[in-house]
């Protein structure tokens, strides 16, 4: 009786091998060898930062303290007082440059991604990338022209807008990328329900892509948190508290700068701890955004 | 109620290449009409044009003339307010994925601007009772996410979206290529119901699923249109030998 | 493409058609039979019939296979499913071979008698009529097969002859009723034959006729259409 199924080779071929897969001793010992190679890699990529931060922890924690963490500094050569208005200063500042990057940043990532694939969005590509790789002193000397000599002095507004020129190129890459990574279907899916394209880039787009923006917008902050030289003739530093925009504002890096390098040794000592608390800024409120971030997202797979 | 399409001379391009040559067609309303053809042949350029998604393409364009029922959707209106009667399901489900299911179902309307609680409720239920999805999500759809669900149901969850706006044509580009036996069954099965309401114009690859759900088919090839008639024509005695090669695996 | 299918196609074509020639052969043998009053032509017949069944079954079974796995369309499908209706009526036809060689049998044990029939005229034509139906198939000629439908108007009106001239025989001369009988007999199951191949004939335009180019087929002509009945069924 013929039979359309079909035909299956009969396990009569004349190579009959073992089956069992045998990996000869060669290849496992250079197994072995790209392992214990990308680990060591590894290891020398995050010693340094090991380093630095048990370094830092070791010299800086014995001086953190309420007193640091409370008071301003003492006129020099004198011992105690802390960076408490330096924190505060960072804080403004870095306020001041994310209100103004971070919506520029994400605006030109918009229009780059949606509506630049042309040679004007590949200039302003080009523009971006130019401004990234400019010296944060330059981008200083910058904010200087445009705030300090306007206003006759110098200011935590400066300040800001030396790190807003900082943050945007980096907000723009990113946000442009994670927009990109966005499938297609899901704009089209939007589209076939009628809905315009303004508002399916804000409300589909822009929501998907909402974490990868913010991982973006955190490394952008990360950078600029612990900027010094573009601080140096905007924000310029302040021994007291200042809340005002328009006023010579203190700043964690400045300050560890102006103690690093002065004679005294109680203000090296303060300048271990006002490191130490950098770092520690920093990263609590990267973690403290992508918690927040994490919380918001439905169940299942996003 | 669904309504009829008029399709006249309709060509299609993309950048130089043209990808549609003077299509002349006649959806009828009410009735599931499927096209077939080897890959490339047009039927998905064809079926974007309907809703005028082909011109999301970059350097598309298209000449000709298409009325959907009354309306002439290339000379009388917007191409949103178009899709907006015009539902569309794609080959992979593409549930919006931020969006719990209830967000999904209510995004045509809640994107347009409309909000009424009450109503999206009833229309979010209606929609997907239709789309046979409510007996299995009822309990969680504002809990879980649209892309949680399985293939077939995430293909339901978009059928149940399109369906919301309350569209009068439906249009499927392979909706249940992706998709297993079953699944693929209760979307046959849906869109015989859904017939009764709609227009339904569905775009296959499986010949057998043609034969299965639609009234009508037609045979695209290289761009054009070779043959329409009724599915029981096409498939048993079709008039082209063209069509009769394709559907008896000659080529393609 | 689908060249597992197009064996199969052309095995399906293969067996029917030397199942064709094993009917073909056994109605010829059972004429001849009658005519030369042979006994070993009849035992020839009798034993022919196990294959002539063997067949039929094969026959259904590969054709059974095919629909189920190959999803034939179209052509395709309207070849195999005329294949399973010739292959039936072939079958009938090798019975009723059986028949008359049953008939012959009975007859040679009686005396011979001049009967006012020529069966050998009717069996020829008979013959010719299932020759040229498994012809119009394997040329896949509707022209063949509509001159086939026209023969079987001949072979009726031979056994209305037939039964008249033998019925007349029988009155006229009571002692020849058994041969006459037979004979009537054998007539009849020429006729059927005939029957056969004309439904063959018309399978065969069912087959061929729908894959002609024009737009309008020929409304209800020969043979129904069952293939679109069955396809709106299924929804």
């Amino acid at each position: 009786m013929a039979s359309l199924r079909g035909a299956v080779p009969d396990s009569t071929s004349s190579t009959a091998q073992p089956r069992v897969l045998e990996i000869s001793w060669r290849r496992r010992i250079a197994d072995y060898v790209a392992t214990g190679f990308a680990v060591l890699t590894v290891v020398l990529v995050l010693a340094p930062l090991v380093a630095i931060f048990g370094y830092l922890v070791y010299k800086g924690v014995g001086s953190i303290n309420w007193a640091f963490l409370t008071k301003t500094p003492m006129p020099p050569g004198e011992v105690g007082g802390g960076m408490a208005n330096a924190v505060a200063g960072s804080v403004l500042i870095l306020a001041i440059a994310s209100l103004l990057g971070v919506p520029l940043g994400i605006g030109a990532g918009i229009y780059l991604a949606e509506y630049g694939r042309n040679r004007f969005g590949d200039s302003i590509r080009f523009v971006s990338d130019v401004l990234n790789g400019v010296p944060s002193i330059v981008i200083g000397i910058v904010a200087y022209a445009i705030v300090v000599l306007r206003q006759k002095h110098f200011s935590a507004l400066a300040g800001g807008v030396a790190l807003a020129i900082m943050m945007v190129p980096t907000i723009t890459r990113t946000t442009e990328e994670m927009l990109l990574l966005v499938p297609n279907v899901l704009r089209e899916a939007a589209y076939g329900l009628g809905v315009p394209r303004w508002r399916t880039t804000l409300s589909i787009v822009l929501r998907t892509a909402t974490s990868g923006i913010i991982t973006g917008i955190m490394l952008a902050f990360a950078r600029v948190a612990g900027e010094t030289a573009p601080l140096l003739f905007t924000a310029f530093g302040n021994q007291y508290w200042n809340w005002r925009l328009d006023q010579p504002t203190a700043a964690l890096p400045l300050q560890i700068f102006t103690y690093a390098i002065s004679p005294y040794d109680d203000w090296h000592r303060q300048a271990w701890a006002g490191a130490l608390v950098l770092i520690i800024l920093i990263v609590s409120s990267v973690a403290a955004v992508r918690y927040v971030v994490r919380r918001g997202t439905l169940g299942g797979t996003a | 109620m669904g309504v009829g399409i008029q399709v006249e001379n309709l060509n299609a391009w993309y950048g130089k290449s043209q990808a549609l040559h003077d299509i002349n067609l006649k959806v009828e309303a009410n009735h599931a009409t499927a096209l077939i053809g080897p890959s490339g042949c047009g039927k998905s350029t064809f079926i974007r044009c309907l809703n005028r998604m082909h011109e999301t393409s970059p350097e598309a364009s298209v000449k000709g003339k298409v009325k959907i029922g009354d309306l002439d959707a290339y000379n009388g209106t917007s191409p949103t307010q178009l899709r907006r009667r015009i539902g569309m399901v794609f080959q992979k489900a593409n549930p919006f994925p931020t969006m719990s299911i209830y967000d999904n179902v209510a995004a045509g309307l809640k994107l347009n601007g409309y909000n009424s609680k009450k109503h999206l409720d009833d229309i979010v239920e209606r929609s997907l009772q239709s789309s046979a999805l409510w007996e299995e999500v009822k309990d969680s759809v504002h809990k879980k996410s649209g892309a949680s669900l399985s293939g077939g149901q995430q293909q339901r969850l978009c059928i149940a979206r399109a369906l919301a706006v309350e569209p009068e044509v439906l249009l499927m580009d392979e909706p249940c290529s992706a998709l297993d036996p079953i699944s693929t069954g209760k979307i046959e099965e849906l869109i015989f119901q859904l017939k009764e309401q709609y227009t339904i114009v569905i775009v296959t690859h499986n010949m057998q699923q043609a034969a299965r759900v639609a009234e009508f088919t037609g045979f695209f090839l290289l761009g054009r249109m070779i043959e329409y008639d009724k599915t029981e024509k096409i498939f048993t005695n079709p008039s082209d030998k063209r069509t009769e090669d394709y559907i008896t695996g000659r080529f393609g | 493409m689908r060249t597992r299918f197009q064996q199969g196609l052309d095995e399906l074509r293969q067996k029917l058609l030397r199942m064709g020639g094993l009917a073909e052969q056994a109605v010829d043998r059972a004429c001849q039979a009658y005519i030369d009053r042979d006994l070993n032509r009849c035992q020839m017949v009798l034993e022919g019939e196990t294959q002539i069944n063997v067949s039929e079954r094969e026959i259904d079974e590969l054709a059974f296979d095919l629909l189920a796995m190959q999803q034939p369309m179209a052509v395709d499908l309207r070849f195999i499913l005329a294949v399973t209706k010739i292959n039936a009526d072939l079958e009938r036809v090798g019975d009723q071979a059986v028949n008359i060689a049953e008939r012959v049998i009975d007859m040679v044990s009686l005396p011979a008698v001049e009967l006012p029939v020529d069966i050998a005229r009717m069996s020829a034509a008979v013959s010719a009529m299932v020759r040229r139906s498994l012809e119009s198939f394997i040329e896949a000629k509707a022209e063949l097969a509509q001159a086939v439908l026209e023969m079987d108007n001949v072979v009726d009106r031979m056994r209305d002859e037939a039964f008249i001239m033998l019925v007349k025989a029988m009155n006229d001369r009571p002692e020849v009723t058994r041969q006459a009988l037979d004979a009537l007999l054998v007539a009849r199951n020429l006729e059927r034959v005939a029957d056969h191949a004309t439904n063959i004939a018309e399978d065969v335009i069912f087959w061929v006729r729908g894959a002609d180019v024009r737009h309008n087929v020929p409304q209800e002509e020969n043979g129904p259409q069952p293939v679109q009945r069955a396809a709106t069924e299924t929804r």
